[in-house]
């Protein structure tokens, strides 16, 4: 195996964090990221927990990766991740206990989170020690990224507040719909498309670029293609707006998060 | 005859007001994942109901036969795990073998339900509210019943999302979320109600 470069480390990070994010891009782990989301300081708690077991379980399964038999690899990968997480579990039963306790139930349920049974199957299963380390630690900051925004949103606009520290003025009522169930549901639906819509933007950005280096001999269809594309751009823009029960509430939020 | 009254309220709060999916977020991936139509749906539902149950009894009987007289409670969340994977291959070899046509309805659901956290959810919250046998057993078949009606009433839904057209950047799971959150107002309803 070669050398282990700074820009892999880059790459691997960027893909945790945005193009492969956990939540919002591959859809894995979502009921801890709509259960525990209701304030910032339990999301982070959550993404902590959940970092440390992923790095732990990708190191362990890439050292093991030559020993353990095909057909009982998912149960010896349970075996293993569940380990950790009673391990995670007592620590933060000892150390942390009031975070521990608002998280209740989704501490234990890490064992069945498919984000770490995923990357312990397409990821660490086929790749030495450093970059399935490194892996789990990207994986593991996407997830706390995903999950700390959406809790921000909901718990701003819930409880007006941010970490339990109040943000928002007096005269803001606090819609509660954020804090209940279904906000959890309507916010990382709106995030969802809020990184689609992203994504679609630089996908078509890096169009435009690849467009523009043979510019230079294929002018005219290069630009035609690059301004329909920036028409379709301007006509879809302002469909999300009449959206939902709170636009009211919504709108600005996603504004502030586009810029 | 209280004790009666007791596990049917126990039940009905499992069912409509602590609905695993739209209120305690349980069982989110298969609810995303088999709800494209109501069949399916249903198949998942029965599926999950079977396992349930009886990890459920399982896992109440090893906790208080085996992990408490050795003051093992430390081990709990490995050792269900471990039952319920078990189970769920032995349930699985068990119907191929004496009830085909049973496993042809369910058997494609059976290996997603290892890893599905309502099961794992449902035998953890059994030892921490301290129910019982007969209330674990009701309770864990309830909470199954309530995943069922959810995921069913939702694949109805995006049977109806799959005609329309949203914006783009909406199309696929966004929108299922939205109209997740939306279902889950209407069942937010059933909170005020308390046994």
């Amino acid at each position: 195996m070669s050398k282990y470069t700074l820009k892999e480390f880059g790459t691997q990070m960027m893909d945790g964090l945005f193009a492969k994010n956990p939540v919002l891009v591959q859809m894995l782990g979502m009921c801890s990221a709509l259960a525990v989301t209701t304030s910032v300081t339990n999301a982070l708690g959550m993404g902590l927990a959940m970092t440390a077991v992923l790095i732990c379980s990708n190191i362990f399964i890439s050292l093991l990766r030559h020993f353990i038999p095909k057909q009982i690899r998912i149960a010896a990968y349970i075996v293993i991740i569940s380990g950790f997480v009673t391990a995670v579990q007592l620590l933060m039963q000892a150390f942390l206990n009031d975070l521990y306790k608002s998280l209740g139930l989704f501490i234990p349920l890490i064992v069945v989170n498919c984000i770490i049974l995923a990357r312990a199957e397409s990821f660490a299963s086929k790749q030495p020690v450093l970059p399935s380390a490194v892996d789990g630690l990207a994986m593991g900051v996407g997830y706390t990224f995903a999950l700390t925004v959406l809790a921000a949103v909901r718990e701003l606009l819930g409880a007006g507040t941010l970490c339990g520290v109040k943000i928002m003025p007096d005269a803001y009522e606090p819609a509660i719909i954020f804090i209940l169930p279904s906000g959890a549901f309507l916010t990382l639906g709106f995030l969802i498309a809020l990184m689609n819509k992203l994504m679609d933007v630089q996908k078509e950005h890096a169009a435009k670029k690849a467009a523009a280096v043979p510019a230079a001999e294929a002018a005219e269809p290069a630009e035609e293609t690059a301004n329909e594309e920036s028409a379709d751009e301007s006509v879809e823009t302002p469909e999300p707006q009449p959206a939902e029960t709170e636009p009211a509430a919504q709108e600005p939020e996603q504004k502030k998060e586009e810029n | 005859m209280d004790y009666l009254v007791d596990i049917l309220l126990l039940m009905l709060t499992a069912v409509l007001v602590e609905n695993y999916i739209f209120s305690k977020f349980l069982g989110i991936c298969p609810f995303l994942g088999v709800s494209e139509k109501p069949d399916t749906a249903l198949g998942m539902g029965f599926a999950v109901m079977f396992v349930m149950t009886l990890s459920s009894a399982a896992t109440w009987a090893v906790y208080y036969g085996i992990l408490v007289p050795f003051h093992l409670e430390y081990l709990e969340t490995i050792a269900f795990i471990l039952i319920i994977a078990a189970l769920v291959q032995f349930i699985e070899m068990f119907l191929r073998r004496f009830l085909p046509a049973l496993y042809g309805a369910l058997g494609i659901y059976l290996p997603l339900i290892t890893t599905n956290c309502a099961v794992l959810g449902a035998a953890l919250l059994n030892i921490q509210n301290g129910y019982d046998f007969v209330q674990s057993l009701a309770y864990g078949f309830s909470s199954a019943v309530g995943f069922t009606l959810a995921i069913v009433i939702f694949a109805g839904v995006r049977v109806r999302i799959s005609l329309a057209e949203p914006p783009k950047s909406f199309r696929g799971v966004p929108i299922a979320m939205i109209a997740a959150g939306l279902i889950a107002m209407a069942f937010s309803g059933f909170s005020g109600m308390s046994f």
